[in-house]
């Protein structure tokens, strides 16, 4: 191992870890958003816009990032939508997080037990004020462990950005191993980047799953 | 008698296949009466509560809170839910909240009420049953007997005219029944108005100013409680009955 080399490049991943975490930060932020609009017209079987919900899952979670990336970045420029490298990943990560978080809330809103409804709504609550104040919070509060696992699961999807030109860590590994054949300080700085970046952010999702154990049911 | 509180006339409701689960029941409750309504599992005694708050839709028939039917309410029927409390047999606290955050929101969100004055009352109430002491616990932290009697203070605080209890100590410890059924018997004292289900017939005989006993989705037999468990008059009920005692065995 070529110490002096991983000294050396090591600016160079610093930088590609930054982009691959602002990418995997809006990315997933996004995916978020998507994901509560999509569940919530599912949970309300809004009419049509739950038809077209469900296309966009099945088809999200069942096709590979990568080809999402590559219908984005080489398939729109054909019909004339031509999105930058940042656009298309960003793009891409939240068409296939949102899917993901979308199903997570979802099942968080279904394991809300009837029971609680039914006390909320003899207590004279509205059918809006049993949302806000009795579904909502436990639903958040059920997805959690889900939603962890679905972020942590989007940041390692990055890795394949570097399809799309985009320079991020993988992109950067491949690139040294490419210039000067050293395969494996390259490889090994990639695996730690990647650790630094995940390994807080799973102690953070445990951290936060803990905290709201308080909703758990039974005795 | 005056008006009574509550009526219900020829109220039918059935589940799919059109299996009638009440079958044209008709009922009437006073002020200040407590109704105790027995009868084998699956006769439609929690049917039947849940139908008086609208929890289930009926398929016809009439309800009346006070003389105004309210089976069609559609926007409204928060309003009549407000008058009728209820308390299920699954422990239905709400579990991300503390036991006093559990008995404040009602009061606040839907009747607006002063939070201080709302607590001072809840206060009040959960050491009337034993409980001031926890009121900053979480649900997970009480046992089953506990969890109910802080669900009856949380119905009793939105001053309700009728209280509904669907088998409140079902799914209790024998030992935890007692302590529950205690809360109950003190509020019939205070001359709240009560329909209550239970299998529990002793406590049924104590608490009762009438018995109502049910059977495949009908009112078999309405009696007072001397009369119903001495000497019931119809022969289902008297099976009914006779279902709680046991031969001794002779060795």
């Amino acid at each position: 191992m070529d110490f002096e080399f991983i000294r050396e490049q090591t600016p160079l991943y610093i930088e590609a870890a930054k982009l691959t975490l602002h990418m995997a930060v809006i990315g997933v932020l996004l995916a978020i958003v998507v994901g509560l609009v999509c569940s919530m017209i599912k949970y309300f079987r809004i009419p049509v816009l739950r038809q077209i919900v469900e296309c966009y899952i099945e088809l999200s979670r069942n096709t590979p990032l990568l080809i999402q990336l590559f219908f984005l970045y080489f398939g729109l420029p054909k019909i004339g939508i031509v999105l930058s490298s940042e656009q298309c990943a960003i793009t891409g990560l939240t068409f296939l997080g949102g899917s993901y978080m979308a199903e997570a809330f979802r099942s968080g809103l279904d394991n809300v037990p009837p029971i609680q409804v039914e006390s909320a709504l003899s207590l004279g609550m509205s059918k809006s004020q049993v949302f806000t104040n009795i579904i909502l919070p436990q639903a958040v509060s059920n997805s959690i462990p889900a939603f962890c696992a679905n972020a942590i699961f989007l940041i390692k999807e990055t890795s394949v950005f570097s399809a799309v030109a985009l320079a991020d860590l993988m992109f950067v590994t491949k690139d040294l191993i490419g210039i000067y054949y050293k395969t494996d300080e390259a490889l090994f700085m990639l695996v730690i980047a990647y650790l630094i970046i995940l390994l807080p952010i799973s102690l953070i999702c445990s951290f936060v799953e803990r905290r709201v154990r308080y909703a758990e049911y039974g005795d | 008698m005056g008006q009574p509180i509550l009526e219900v006339e020829h109220l039918k409701k059935s589940y799919v296949n059109n299996v009638p689960i009440l079958d044209d029941v008709s009922f009437s409750l006073q002020k200040g009466e407590v109704v105790v309504i027995v009868g084998p599992s699956g006769c439609g005694k929690s049917t039947f509560l849940r139908c008086i708050n609208r929890l289930e839709e009926i398929d016809t028939g009439v309800l009346k809170l006070n003389g105004v039917s309210y089976e069609k309410e559609k926007k409204n029927i928060s309003k009549v839910r407000e008058k009728i409390g209820m308390v299920f047999q699954s422990y239905d606290l709400f579990p991300n909240m503390t036991i006093l955050n559990n008995l404040l929101l009602a009061p606040m969100k839907v009747q607006k009420r002063n939070k201080e004055e709302v607590k001072k009352e809840a206060e009040q109430l959960l050491d009337r049953v034993g409980l001031l002491d926890k009121k900053d616990n979480y649900p997970r932290q009480l046992s089953g007997g506990q969890k109910q009697r802080v669900a009856i203070v949380r119905a009793m605080l939105m001053h309700p005219e009728i209280m509904l209890l669907d088998e409140i100590t079902a799914a209790l410890d024998p030992e935890m029944v007692r302590e529950v059924l205690q809360v109950v018997l003190e509020l019939a004292k205070t001359g709240m108005t009560m329909l209550i289900v239970t299998h529990e017939m002793e406590f049924a005989r104590s608490v009762a100013d009438r018995v109502i006993f049910m059977d495949k989705g009908n009112i078999v037999e309405e009696n007072t409680p001397e009369q119903f468990f001495d000497n019931p008059e119809t022969d289902r009920a008297k099976q009914f009955l006779n279902s709680f005692h046991y031969e001794t065995v002779k060795k």
